[in-house]
């Protein structure tokens, strides 16, 4: 005891003043900021940066090997008045309400039929994604190929049941092109929606069907009062998603028909891409890009509204 | 309310059977409890009864008739399920008038409906609230809400108290055994936990592979059950099994492992020397001069009682004293099982000898 005592003490090493440093390194938002760099720094070179230059292209007169000049509205003043710029309008919303609301319908049905007991559930489920995993470009060339004015297989079929006498001329006429570029988009898109739902379902408990049944509810019931109700969170996302994906589409379009016959299949992303790269006018083209923006926000509008929790969703979960 | 009539039903899954002929008979008003381990098939005659599985053979009545071929909603019978399955999107309120509601009740029936119902069970201030709101305990009584809503013939309970902690399931258990005794519906209850059984059964019936083991008032089957299984299920902590064998050398008795001797009130006829296997309670024991030796392992004093944990003849035993004792491990006690109230099973059928 008495040599502690008699031993001198250790100075204590001065209590150093945390330099900003050290309050950089174990302050979490700064860290948590370092881990966002990577996501930013790619958001903003690969989204921001080209939305920003679309935006301003179309307020210049930019043609592709001459760099334009700040023309104001002027490119908007000019869509106003062009008749064709209205029918891609029209056109990209026809397309878009009619293919999103076939997928629904479609994918939904696909859904509930994949959710049910069968043989073969998972091949069935792998069968159904097919459609989405082939690249667009190369089922669009199947659909050409299928719509073909001589060769369509469709014609074919129909004029051997002696069902028709001439070929239909599927892309060559506005309707059947119309009908034709829809379809296809149906084909493609009702993977993405059925498997999404179907995953959906899968999340409903499968007690509570049985507590309805003990209640006494038909089939139709069930999916009325507990499936769709339970389900619709998932559809909000995945149809908000479901129109981005068709208001934009361009690939399908471009491969089948060009925008044709006589503009009647041009959406605006068609439309934009013609002018802007095959005419060389970036800033008619830009303009017609960025006109697509209020639609798109107004879609997002919708779902953020729809997506919103409801009420029935909030407050403790202890399961 | 109703009586219900399970007779002969079998169930079988593909080629596996799960029950092997089950027949019980269960009066109206009745509490009838199922009990068993997991796998027993005690769950799947309820669901049967619900009409959620189809029935192999063998037919159950509900009242006078026959519902193997009725739709679950014919049946009139409620059940609540082990996770309660509320419906997450609908109010308290909504969850309970569902059934009503399917059936084309009109709305001021229906809130009167919920609103009773509400009230036997103290839900009224909760009735806007989501399932998600509530806490263990509300949804169970919420579950209960949606049956006694429909004032079925007959309520089937599924493990209702599993997911609740300890405290708030003895608390559930009062209440729903409070409620039979209110409505006298006819109930079916299955539990695995056979305190749950013992405390709330009119009837119990203890299930072990698919069949019926033994079926019968709570202390029926305490007192006599009719084979080791039963013996063994029921009560806690459980009753000691020695095995030995009857010898009787003047007055009845039993010779257990290591030559222990064990006392009986009488032998069973004709059974001089026959391995048998031994059965007595952990309370059946007391300390006496001429009960046999044993050498505490561990004991557990729990207030009320203690528990401790012995050697006799080289096996570990039970006792369960009210009374304090001043024991320590390594301590030699003379324990004596209480002639009358031990029981003697068949060795290899498990059957009860005595009477």
């Amino acid at each position: 005891m008495a040599d502690i005592a008699i031993a001198p003490r250790r100075a204590k090493t001065e209590i150093r003043e945390a330099s900003a440093w050290d309050q950089l390194k174990h302050n979490r938002n700064w860290l948590g900021f370092w881990f966002m760099v990577p996501a930013l720094v790619f958001l903003i070179f690969f989204l921001a940066y080209p939305l920003g230059l679309g935006i301003w292209l179309s307020f210049t007169d930019t043609r592709i090997g001459r760099v334009g000049a700040f023309v104001g509205t002027e490119n908007y003043e000019w869509l106003w008045d062009d008749a064709i710029f209205w029918l891609s309008v029209f056109n990209t919303l026809l397309y878009t309400f009619v293919a999103s609301a076939i997928k629904f319908g479609i994918g939904l049905y696909l859904a509930l039929l994949l959710n049910e007991n069968m043989p073969f559930k998972a091949m069935l489920r792998a069968l159904v994604l097919i459609p989405f995993i082939v690249p667009t470009v190369l089922s669009a060339l199947a659909f050409w190929w299928i719509f073909d004015s001589q060769f369509s297989i469709i014609s074919w079929s129909l004029k051997q049941m002696g069902l028709i006498t001439e070929n239909i001329n599927f892309l060559g006429d506005t309707t059947w092109a119309r009908i034709c570029v829809i379809f296809a988009n149906i084909w493609r898109g009702v993977p993405f929606v059925a498997i999404t739902l179907l995953a959906g379902l899968q999340t409903v408990s499968p007690s509570l069907y049985e507590a309805a049944t003990l209640d006494g509810a038909t089939r139709w019931q069930m999916f009325r009062h507990i499936t769709y109700p339970l389900l619709t969170p998932i559809i909000a996302v995945v149809m908000t998603f479901s129109v981005l994906f068709t208001f934009t589409d361009f690939q399908l379009i471009w491969a089948m028909t060009r925008g044709g016959p006589v503009n009647a299949t041009h959406l605006m992303a068609t439309l934009s891409y013609q002018r802007a790269i095959i005419a060389g006018q970036l800033g008619e083209g830009a303009a017609i890009a960025s006109a697509m923006i209020p639609f798109l926000l107004a879609a997002i509008m919708v779902s953020w509204f729809g997506l919103q929790r409801r009420k029935w969703q909030q407050g403790e979960s202890n399961d | 309310m109703s009586s219900v009539q399970i007779r002969d039903v079998r169930k079988s899954f593909g080629n596996f059977e799960v029950l092997h002929g089950v027949s019980i008979p269960i009066e109206d008003g009745e509490f009838v409890v199922l009990v068993g381990p997991s796998g027993c098939g005690k769950s799947t005659l309820l669901r049967m009864l619900a009409g959620l599985e189809n029935i192999t053979s063998g037919t159950i009545s509900i009242g006078d008739r026959v519902v193997n071929n009725v739709q679950p909603k014919e049946r009139d019978i409620a059940m609540v399920f082990q996770n309660y399955a509320l419906y997450p999107h609908m109010t308290v309120a909504d969850n309970m008038g569902f059934s009503l509601k399917l059936r084309g009740a009109k709305p001021d029936e229906i809130s009167n409906g919920v609103k009773r119902a509400a009230e036997i069970l103290a839900l009224t201030p909760l009735l806007e609230r989501y399932p998600r709101q509530l806490s263990g305990g509300q949804r169970q009584r919420v579950a209960m809400g949606r049956a006694i809503v429909r004032d079925p013939q007959v309520f089937l309970f599924d493990e209702p108290l599993s997911n609740l902690d300890a405290k708030l399931r003895v608390a559930m258990r009062t209440e729903i055994k409070e409620l039979h005794q209110r409505l006298k519906t006819t109930t079916v209850y299955v539990t695995h936990d056979q305190i749950e059984a013992m405390t709330m059964a009119d009837k119990i019936v203890v299930m072990h592979d698919g069949i019926v083991e033994q079926m019968g008032t709570p202390l029926e089957l305490y007192d006599t059950p009719a084979n080791q299984f039963v013996a063994g299920f029921i009560g806690s902590p459980a009753m000691n099994f020695l095995k030995g064998k009857v010898k009787s050398n003047g007055s009845a008795g039993f010779e257990g492992p290591n030559g222990v001797k064990l006392p009986l009130k009488t032998a069973p006829a004709n059974s001089e020397g026959q391995p048998a296997v031994y059965g007595v309670r952990p309370e059946h024991f007391t300390i006496a001069d001429d009960g046999a030796e044993a050498e505490i392992v561990v004991v557990e004093p729990t207030g009320s009682e203690t528990q401790v944990f012995a050697k006799l003849g080289g096996e570990q035993v039970v006792a369960v004293f009210r009374e304090r004792h001043q024991f320590s491990p390594g301590d030699k006690v003379r324990l004596k099982p209480d002639p009358s109230l031990v029981h003697l099973f068949d060795e290899t059928t498990g059957k009860r000898l005595n009477g």
